[in-house]
């Protein structure tokens, strides 16, 4: 009874990042569309969109390996992994042994990966830039990931997410490593989801694109596992930062129903929060031309970095 | 080297039916010279373009009046004026598509607008029959270097924007070169014009580039009604001046929003679009139309509803301080700043080169605005600056923008004050109705050039030069060294029409 009951909260879990990702997006859109001045498309909208790209048919290039047919479902599938590992309304879920914070940066790299040989394999050009201008994002955007998870690491003794998110909401005090920490998430967060000022989801620009210029051959199913695959990776981003560095509500020890309601609401909340922060800071500024990433990315590498010293400094020495 | 043109020009016969500007008839060796008096620079090339057995130039030394020089084409060719002046070449190509006249000793012979599918060469010449090409076999210039990539770029692009091939040879970001090709949306303006009747022409030339369309009209019928000795009315003198103003700032709104959205920044994209829309909203109601096409009619113009001149001065009330307060956000957003300033430096001596005209040569530094150097209709004595600026990146063609929207502000609520009262046509005359016109109007991206031929009450030829012939070269040169995705930015801060362009 017990197994089947920690089965059910898993599932629950698993299912719950997957429904409710693209609902996320489309709050940020509606956000967006309402700072314009213009009344938007339903929040619903994305479930529509992945709806009609699944009854499309998939239009292939001639010279289309396997490669690029497969991508698709390969980002999809990782995405939802490394999004439904990260804890959300509860913590000692079943799989939260898995839930790795390397574990899922290397989850989204695999992704990344696959989608950047997609983007090169039909062989046209802005499939090749797209590929490279990711690649040059994800190059900057890695070590300075790495360094995040080495500050609550540090302060958590574990990359275990579950353990991280217990250990904080235990308390661990005001600390200057974390606000750090925090403040290279959110600009690696932007990075990573392709959001101004890096890159412009809504671009009709295919020079200025860098993710949707490696996706802008695929049509169909394929491209709705990649547009879904965007939505969940939105969807974990905004889980990672609710999950390590505001997890106050969620359920811990006391896996009861009141417990698990209250973390459930709690989850929802925040990401409804964060989907609503996003398009206000979009709105504000201007993309930055391609060779600012280095500095913008450098910047979130080095808030992680001095966040990590500062660790070793107020330990004393290790 | 004007001193040269006027020597060569000078004590040649005038024909007698051109107006207002003098037309001469030169042979092989003065045609040939002026186009080394182009080549040596002081005289701007207004325009180029063929006639049944004739090719015309309209030339004007700095400083001075403009001039039309004609040349009889013997053997379909004559002597090329883009050896010695590159601007002439793109109009070369054009002349050699449509009229089939041939430029000798040019250093481009590739087809311009003509794409191989047609069926036929030389579409207002001699029509013979023509193999149809594959559009896509065309020769673009070689490029030489290591590393080097090409990225081709439409006719089909992404957004909903006009047809052309951009070809980008590019070192990982940075563009090393960009070339051109246009055509894409030719649709035989010339050869619609020719044999018609007035009014059918006129509105065949209102829709040769939609966002000009009051432009258009308005140098048609100038050119016409010099062309036919007529003088419209005060009132609508102020009426053409009130639309041409009204279509330049709903462009710039347009466009200043187009660019910022092009850098992402789509707060001050939506304010201007709503200012465009408010701005289209008045002229909808003053003049019955929202881009006021076919309102301007050689002889005069269409009046304007009763209230208008209130309606369009209290649309103007509300936008002016919404659209300082979008000005101050340009200026105050750090990220926007940095995306266009410094980016697409086109120099002074390129615009100098091209007589490039509009924002594109006024934040180059080229001091020119028809309105001013070659004044009409209702310009001559009104009170308004032409915002020059020596930056020549995007960030200066926006700020010409906002300052042309300024003072175009400033000329319609001095219009609109007191519009004169009375009729608003001067009939045409009925008998003896022939002559050739020219005329210049600042359309908002630059000079629209208009030429016509009368014979009978019917267009013999008309030919309009968009602005756009003389701006699209230089945005090939404005990218170079650029990186390939500020090339939207760049770009839509040129905002060249494809269609006037490909006629």
């Amino acid at each position: 009874m017990a197994l089947m009951a920690e089965i059910a909260a898993q599932a629950v879990q698993m299912l719950l990042v997957l429904a409710i990702a693209p609902l996320m997006l489309g709050i940020t859109r509606k956000v967006k569309a309402r700072l314009l001045r213009r009344i938007g498309p339903p929040i619903w909208q994305p479930y529509l969109d992945l709806w009609k790209l699944m009854h499309k048919e998939a239009v292939l290039a001639h010279n289309a390996s396997w490669l690029y047919r497969t991508a698709p479902y390969l980002v999809f599938a990782a995405t939802w992994v490394a999004a439904a590992l990260v804890p959300t309304y509860a913590t000692n879920l079943m799989f939260s042994w898995s839930a790795d914070l390397i574990a899922i940066v290397a989850l989204l790299g695999t992704g990344r990966f696959a989608l950047a040989l997609a983007g090169m394999d039909v062989g046209t050009a802005f499939g090749g830039i797209g590929s490279s201008r990711e690649m040059l994002i994800a190059s900057l955007a890695e070590p300075a990931m790495l360094l995040v998870v080495f500050t609550v690491a540090l302060i958590a003794g574990t990359t275990q997410l579950s353990v991280i998110a217990e250990t904080f909401i235990g308390g661990v005090g005001v600390r200057v490593s974390l606000g750090l920490a925090l403040l290279a998430f959110v600009f690696i967060a932007v990075a990573e989801n392709a959001r101004i000022p890096i890159d412009n989801p809504a671009t009709h620009l295919e020079l200025t694109m860098v993710h949707e210029a490696m996706v802008l051959e695929y049509s169909g199913r394929h491209l709705a596992m990649i547009e879904a695959a965007a939505a969940l990776k939105l969807m974990l981003y905004f889980s990672l930062l609710a999950c390590l560095f505001f997890p106050f509500g969620m359920a811990t020890k006391d896996q009861s129903e009141i417990a698990l309601a209250i973390g459930l609401g709690s989850y929802l909340a925040k990401l409804v929060v964060l989907a609503a922060l996003l398009p206000i800071g979009e709105t504000a500024v201007a993309k930055m031309r391609v060779f600012r990433y280095p500095i913008f990315l450098g910047s979130a590498f080095a808030a992680a970095a001095l966040a990590v010293f500062l660790l070793f400094v107020s330990r004393g020495g290790l | 080297m004007s001193e040269r043109l006027q020597a060569l020009l000078a004590n040649r016969p005038q024909v007698a039916a051109h107006k207002p500007w003098p037309r001469y008839e030169l042979d092989d060796a003065g045609w040939s010279a002026a186009g080394q008096a182009l080549g040596e620079g002081g005289v701007d090339l207004l325009g180029l373009w063929g006639d049944k057995d004739e090719v015309h130039m309209a030339l004007r030394a700095v400083g001075q009046p403009p001039c039309v020089v004609s040349l009889r084409v013997r053997n379909e060719s004559f002597p090329s004026i883009g050896r010695y002046h590159l601007p002439a070449i793109r109009l070369e190509r054009a002349i050699r598509d449509l009229h089939g006249h041939a430029p000798i000793s040019t250093p481009d012979r590739r087809p311009w607008l003509d794409h191989g599918a047609w069926g036929m060469r030389a579409p207002l010449g001699t029509r013979p029959p023509a193999a149809r090409r594959d559009p896509a076999a065309y020769e673009f210039l070689p490029v030489h270097g290591e590393g080097l990539h090409q990225i081709p770029v439409g006719p089909v692009h992404a957004g909903i924007i006009e047809p052309g091939h951009f070809r980008f040879t590019a070192n990982g970001e940075t563009v090393v070169r960009l070339e051109e090709r246009l055509g894409y949306v030719h649709k035989g303006i010339d050869g619609l014009t020719a044999g018609a009747d007035l009014e059918p022409a006129a509105k065949v030339v209102a829709r040769i580039s939609g966002d000009s369309t009051v432009a258009y009209s308005f140098a048609f019928a100038r050119a016409v009604e010099e062309a036919l000795g007529v003088t419209p009315p005060p009132r609508a003198q102020i009426l053409r001046g009130v639309m041409a103003e009204l279509e330049r700032i709903a462009n710039h709104f347009g466009d200043i929003g187009a660019i910022c959205n092009d850098a992402s920044f789509a707060l001050a994209h939506a304010y201007c679009g709503i200012f465009r829309e408010r701005v289209l909203q008045a002229a909808d109601r003053t003049f019955g139309h929202r881009l006021m096409m076919d309102r301007i009619v050689p002889g005069g113009t269409e009046d304007m509803a009763p209230g208008g001149a209130r309606s369009i001065v209290q649309t103007l009330d509300e936008i002016e301080p919404q659209f300082a307060e979008i000005v101050r956000l340009y200026d105050d957003t750090p990220s926007l700043q940095d995306r266009t300033c410094t980016t697409g430096i086109v120099g002074n001596d390129l615009v100098t080169l091209w007589a490039t005209g509009g924002h594109v040569g006024r934040a180059s530094g080229r001091d020119f605005d028809s309105r001013r150097n070659l004044p009409y209709g209702p310009y001559p004595g009104a009170a308004f600056d032409v915002p020059v600026l020596t930056a020549g990146d995007v960030d200066a063609r926006v700020w010409v923008r906002i300052r042309e929207i300024e003072q175009s502000i400033k000329l319609l609520r001095t219009w609109l004050a007191d519009v004169p009262a009375g009729s608003t046509r001067q009939p045409l005359p009925t008998t003896d109705i022939s002559g050739e016109g020219v005329a210049m109007v600042e359309a908002f991206r630059g000079d629209v050039l208009m030429w016509v031929r009368i014979t009978d009450g019917r267009i013999a030829r008309c030919h309009a030069r968009d602005p756009s012939w003389f701006q699209w070269p230089l945005l090939e040169a404005a990218i170079e060294n650029n990186i390939v995705a500020d090339f939207p930015l760049c770009n839509k801060s040129f905002n060249c029409s494809y269609s006037g362009h490909d006629l």
